[in-house]
C-alpha cells in the first residue's frame, strides 16, 4: 500500500477513534444484556435508553452498515476503513447498536437486484433499524425443498393479489416488512416463484407465533388471504425470485458463520470448562477432574479454534481475490455442530445445576444455557438443514452426481 | 497470521507439487518398498540439495535460504501427497532448527553449511518408550573429566538409519519425567559404542532403535546448555510437530481425491457410487474436516515465521487435527474403493500405513489434545 493511503487510514482511524470516544454511550461499552439487545422497527421499546441514542448516531453516521454506498444511507467506507472502524469498535467494546435480517441478509440482496427507487425507499430505513424485516420463504409443504412453494401470487393488473401460508417465520408478529417468496406461475418450479415485499399491517396478513422447545416463540406461522400489494413492491422481474432468493440464502449462511447463531448466546454463561472446574471439581494440578470429559471439551475447543481461523482464511482469501466458494461452504455446516457441541457440553458440565426450567433456586445463567442448548437444537435446521448443506458440498463443490 | 501466500511462497510450492509429481510419485516408494532399499534414497537427497530444500531454515550465513517455515511447509505437503520418503523433515527441519536455534558459533559453522548442502542428514533421537514422552528421557550422561558418557537406549527414531549425525537427550540430573537435566548432544554415526539397529517399518519409510553403550562425547558436543536441553527441544518439536502435519495434510488431500475420483468413475447399481447419498455426505464431511485442518496447519506455520507467542498453542491443534484427519481419510480411503482397497497394487493402502507413522510421530492426538488443554489452563 502507498505511503499516502497509510497515512488516510491512519487519519481515518484517529477520526473513527474520536467520534466514537464522543457518540458511543458508556453502557453500550459493556457486554450486551439479553433484554437489551435492539431489533429495531415500529414496535422497539428500547428497554435502555442509551441503546436508542447510540441506534440514531451509528444510523446516522450510516456504520450500522459500514460499507453500504452513501447515497442510500450506508458508511460508504472501503473495506480497509471498516477493518479500522471494526477495530477501533472492538478496542472500546461497544455493543452492536442493531440485529437485523434486513443488515444481514435482505439489504444486501436489494442492493444487488433491486431496481433505484426500491433502493431509496427501503436501504435507508434498514441503516437506521426503522424497518424491522422477517423472512417468508418456508411453507408447510416447502422446507429443504424450498422451490415446491405454493403462496399465490397474481397479477391483478395494477396489483398483486397473495394468498397462501408461510411457517416458521422467525419473529413475523414483530416486524414491519416482510420479504416473501411467492409463486407467479404455477407450470413451471424454479422459475415460477418470484421476490415480493409488503408491509406486515397490509389487510389480510395474520402471524400467530409458535412456542419452541426452549419455551420461547421467536416464529410464527403466517397467513395471507386476498392481501393486495402494489406492483413496484416486486423485486427483480417476475420468475427471477428463484435467483435472488438463493443469494439471499447465501448472505444468511454466511452471516450465521461469522457471527455465530443470534439468540443462543446469553449473557453471563460461562465456557463448558469453567462448568466443569466449578461442579465437577479439579485435580491436584487444578485441571477439571474428569478426564473424560475434559478431552471432549479440549475437542471442542480446538473445533472452534479450527473453525475459527476457517473463518479468518477465508475472509483474508476472498480479500486477496482468491476463490473461496469451497471454503465458505463449510462454514454453516461446522458453525451448527460447533453451536451445538457448546451447548451440550455447557449442560454436561453443568449436571442438576443445568436442569431449572424457571422460578428460583437456579442461576439466571444456568437457566439461559439450558433454554440456549434447546434452542441450538434449531441451529442444524435454519437457514438450510444440516443435510442440505452436506448435498449442497457434495454435488456443487465436490462434483458428484445426482442419483438417477 | 496470513493465510495467503506470497508470490515467492506460491512459486516455491508450485515447484515442490511438480517435482513430487514428476520425480517423487507414489509408484517411486513402490519401487524404493520392492528393491529393499527402506526409504534410502540418494537420488531424492541429491535433487532436494540441487534444489535448495535443505536450507529453507538455515540463515544466508550458513548457505541456507533463510525462507521461513511456511515456504518449508509448502514442500513438505507436496511430499505428503506423494508418500515421499525423504531425510527433509528431519534434517531440513529439525536438525536445521536445532542448531539455528541453539548451536554455537563453532558448531553452526561447522554443521549447517552441510545440512543446507545435502552432505549431512541428522536425526534426533528422543524417544525411548513406544509413545511420544519428551521428558521421559532416561538415557544416562555421565560427567567423565573432558565430557560426559552416555548409556541407554533410543527407539524407532526416524530416518536414524541413515542420519551422519545424531541429536541425542540424555539425562544429565533428575529422574525419567522431570523437565529439568536433560541434555542435548551432537553425535556422529560412527562414535565408539554407537549402534544403529535399521528397522523395516510399515511406510516403507524405515527408521532405526540406537543403542549407547558408553558413548564419550566432549562438552564441545552438547548443544546448548546442560540440563536445559528440554527448553531448546521443546521449540524444536513443535516445528517438527507443524511439519509433520504439513505432510499429513498433503497424504490427506491426495488420499481424499483419490477417492472423490473413485466415486465419479465406479457404478453399482447402475449409478456411479458418488450419487450414494450415503457416501455424499461422507465425502462432504472428510471435506470439511481438510478444510478446517488446512486452516489450522498455515495458522501454526504463519505464527512460527511471525514469531507469534502462540506457537506451541497451534502447533499442538495443527498436529491433532492433522493426525485425526489423516486417520479418518485413509481409512475412508480404503473403505470407499472397496476391495481394491485392500489390495498390495492399489495406493489406498499406502496412504493408510503411512498415516500410522504420520501421526505418531512428535505425538499423536491425544498427546496433543492434552498439551492443547494444559496451556489453556484446563
Ligand atoms: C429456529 C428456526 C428459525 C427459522 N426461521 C425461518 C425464517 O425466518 N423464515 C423462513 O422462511 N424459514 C425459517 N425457518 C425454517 C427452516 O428454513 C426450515 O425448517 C428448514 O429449511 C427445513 O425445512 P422443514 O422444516 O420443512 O424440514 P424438511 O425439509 O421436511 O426436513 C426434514 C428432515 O429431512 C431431511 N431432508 C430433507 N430433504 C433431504 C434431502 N434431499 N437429503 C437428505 N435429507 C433431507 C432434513 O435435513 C431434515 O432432517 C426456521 C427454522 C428454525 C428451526
Amino acid at each position: 500500500m502507498a505511503d499516502g493511503d497509510m497515512q488516510t487510514l491512519e487519519a481515518f482511524r484517529q477520526e473513527a477513534r474520536d467520534w466514537l470516544e464522543e457518540n458511543c454511550p458508556p453502557s453500550m461499552r459493556t457486554p450486551m444484556k439479553d433484554d437489551e439487545i435492539v431489533w429495531g422497527g415500529r414496535r422497539e421499546t428500547f428497554t435502555n435508553p442509551e441503546s436508542k441514542l447510540w441506534l440514531e448516531r451509528m444510523g446516522e453516521k450510516g456504520w450500522t452498515a459500514p460499507m453500504w454506498p452513501a447515497e442510500y444511507g450506508g458508511g460508504g467506507l472501503t473495506p480497509e476503513e471498516n477493518k479500522i472502524l471494526q477495530q477501533e469498535l472492538r478496542r472500546i467494546k461497544a455493543r452492536p447498536p442493531l440485529f437485523s435480517f434486513g443488515l444481514w441478509m435482505f439489504g444486501p440482496a436489494l442492493l444487488e437486484f433491486g431496481n433505484e427507487e426500491q433502493k431509496k425507499r427501503f436501504i435507508p430505513d434498514i441503516v437506521k433499524g426503522k424497518t424491522r424485516w422477517c423472512q417468508g420463504y418456508s411453507e408447510p409443504g416447502a422446507g429443504s425443498d424450498l422451490a415446491g412453494l405454493q403462496t399465490r401470487c397474481e397479477d391483478k393488473g395494477d396489483h398483486y393479489l397473495i394468498n397462501g401460508q408461510k411457517v416458521w417465520t422467525s419473529y413475523a408478529n414483530e416486524a414491519d416488512w416482510i420479504f416473501c417468496l411467492v409463486r407467479t406461475d404455477r407450470t413451471k418450479k424454479h422459475e415460477g416463484i418470484s421476490f415480493i415485499l409488503f408491509d406486515m399491517e397490509s389487510e389480510g396478513v395474520e402471524a400467530r407465533p409458535i412456542k419452541l422447545i426452549s419455551g420461547a416463540s421467536p416464529f410464527c406461522e403466517t397467513f395471507f388471504t386476498d392481501v393486495k400489494v402494489p406492483k413496484d413492491q416486486l423485486v427483480g422481474e417476475e420468475g427471477q425470485g428463484w435467483t435472488i432468493a438463493k443469494r439471499l440464502l447465501q448472505f444468511e449462511r454466511s452471516s450465521i458463520s461469522a457471527g455465530g447463531f443470534g439468540g443462543t448466546g446469553g449473557s453471563g454463561i460461562l465456557g463448558p470448562e469453567e462448568y466443569a472446574k466449578m461442579h465437577v471439581g479439579t485435580d491436584n494440578e487444578g485441571r477439571v477432574a474428569d478426564g473424560d470429559l475434559r478431552g471432549r471439551i479440549t475437542d471442542h475447543k480446538m473445533y472452534a479454534k479450527a473453525f475459527s481461523l476457517t473463518v479468518q482464511r477465508s475472509t483474508e482469501q476472498a480479500k486477496a481475490g482468491q476463490e473461496v466458494g469451497h471454503t465458505a461452504s463449510i462454514l454453516k455446516y461446522g458453525a451448527a455442530k460447533m453451536n451445538q457441541d457448546r451447548h451440550e457440553l455447557l449442560i454436561e458440565a453443568l449436571g442438576t445445576e443445568g436442569l431449572g426450567w424457571d422460578g428460583e433456586g437456579f442461576e439466571d445463567s444456568a437457566k439461559k444455557a439450558t433454554r440456549g442448548w434447546l434452542r441450538s437444537k434449531g441451529n442444524s435446521i435454519e437457514g438450510g438443514t444440516s443435510e442440505i448443506n452436506l448435498n449442497v458440498i457434495a454435488k456443487r463443490v465436490l462434483g458428484l452426481k445426482e442419483h438417477q | 497470521m496470513t493465510f495467503v501466500l506470497t508470490e515467492d511462497q506460491q512459486m516455491l510450492r508450485d515447484t515442490a507439487m511438480s517435482f513430487a509429481r514428476d520425480t517423487l510419485p507414489v509408484t517411486h516408494l513402490r519401487e524404493l518398498r520392492d528393491s529393499g532399499a527402506n526409504g534410502v534414497d540418494p537420488m531424492a537427497r541429491e535433487k532436494l540439495a540441487e534444489l535448495g530444500f535443505f536450507g529453507v531454515l538455515i540463515p544466508e550465513e550458513h548457505g541456507g535460504s533463510d525462507f521461513g517455515l511456511v515456504g518449508m511447509g509448502q514442500i513438505l505437503e507436496a511430499q505428503g501427497r506423494t508418500l515421499a520418503a525423504t531425510p527433509l523433515l528431519q534434517t531440513g527441519v529439525i536438525g536445521a532448527s536445532a542448531l539455528t536455534l541453539g548451536g554455537s558459533q563453532a558448531q553452526k559453522a561447522e554443521w549447517l553449511a552441510k545440512i543446507a548442502a545435502g552432505e549431512v542428514l541428522t536425526a534426533l533421537a528422543l524417544d525411548e518408550g513406544a509413545h511420544h514422552n519428551p521428558a521421559g528421557v532416561a538415557t544416562e550422561a555421565e560427567r567423565d573429566g573432558q565430557g560426559y558418557t552416555l548409556t541407554g537406549a533410543k527407539r524407532y527414531v526416524p530416518d536414524g538409519h541413515q542420519a551422519d549425525l545424531f541429536i541425542i537427550a540424555a539425562r544429565t540430573h533428575g529422574e525419567p519425567g522431570d523437565s529439568h537435566g536433560i541434555s542435548l548432544f551432537l553425535v556422529p554415526k560412527d562414535a565408539v559404542g554407537l549402534s544403529v539397529q535399521a528397522l523395516n517399518t510399515v511406510d516403507s519409510h524405515g527408521a532405526a532403535h540406537l543403542s549407547l553403550d558408553g558413548v564419550h562425547v566432549d562438552d564441545a558436543q552438547l548443544l546448548g546448555d546442560a540440563d536445559k536441553g528440554l527448553d531448546l527441544v521443546e521449540p524444536v518439536l513443535d516445528r517438527a510437530a507443524i511439519a509433520q502435519a504439513c505432510e499429513a495434510l498433503g497424504s490427506a488431500q491426495a488420499a481424499f481425491d483419490m477417492t472423490l475420483e473413485y466415486l465419479n468413475t465406479r457404478k453399482q447399481f447402475g449409478q456411479l457410487i458418488g450419487s450414494f447419498q450415503a457416501l455424499q455426505h461422507r465425502a462432504a464431511k472428510l471435506f470439511t474436516e481438510l478444510e478446517m485442518t488446512r486452516s489450522c496447519v498455515a495458522a501454526a506455520l504463519s505464527a512460527v515465521d511471525e514469531k507469534a507467542n502462540t506457537i506451541s498453542e497451534l502447533a499442538s491443534l495443527a498436529k491433532a487435527r492433522a493426525s485425526e484427519t489423516v486417520h479418518l481419510v485413509s481409512n475412508e480411503c480404503v473403505q470407499m474403493h472397496g476391495g481394491i482397497g485392500m489390495t498390495d497394487a492399489h495406493d489406498s493402502g499406502l496412504y493408510m500405513k503411512r498415516a500410522r507413522v504420520q501421526e505418531a510421530l512428535y505425538g499423536g492426538a491425544s498427546f496433543h489434545r492434552d498439551r492443547y488443554a494444559r496451556l489453556n489452563g484446563y
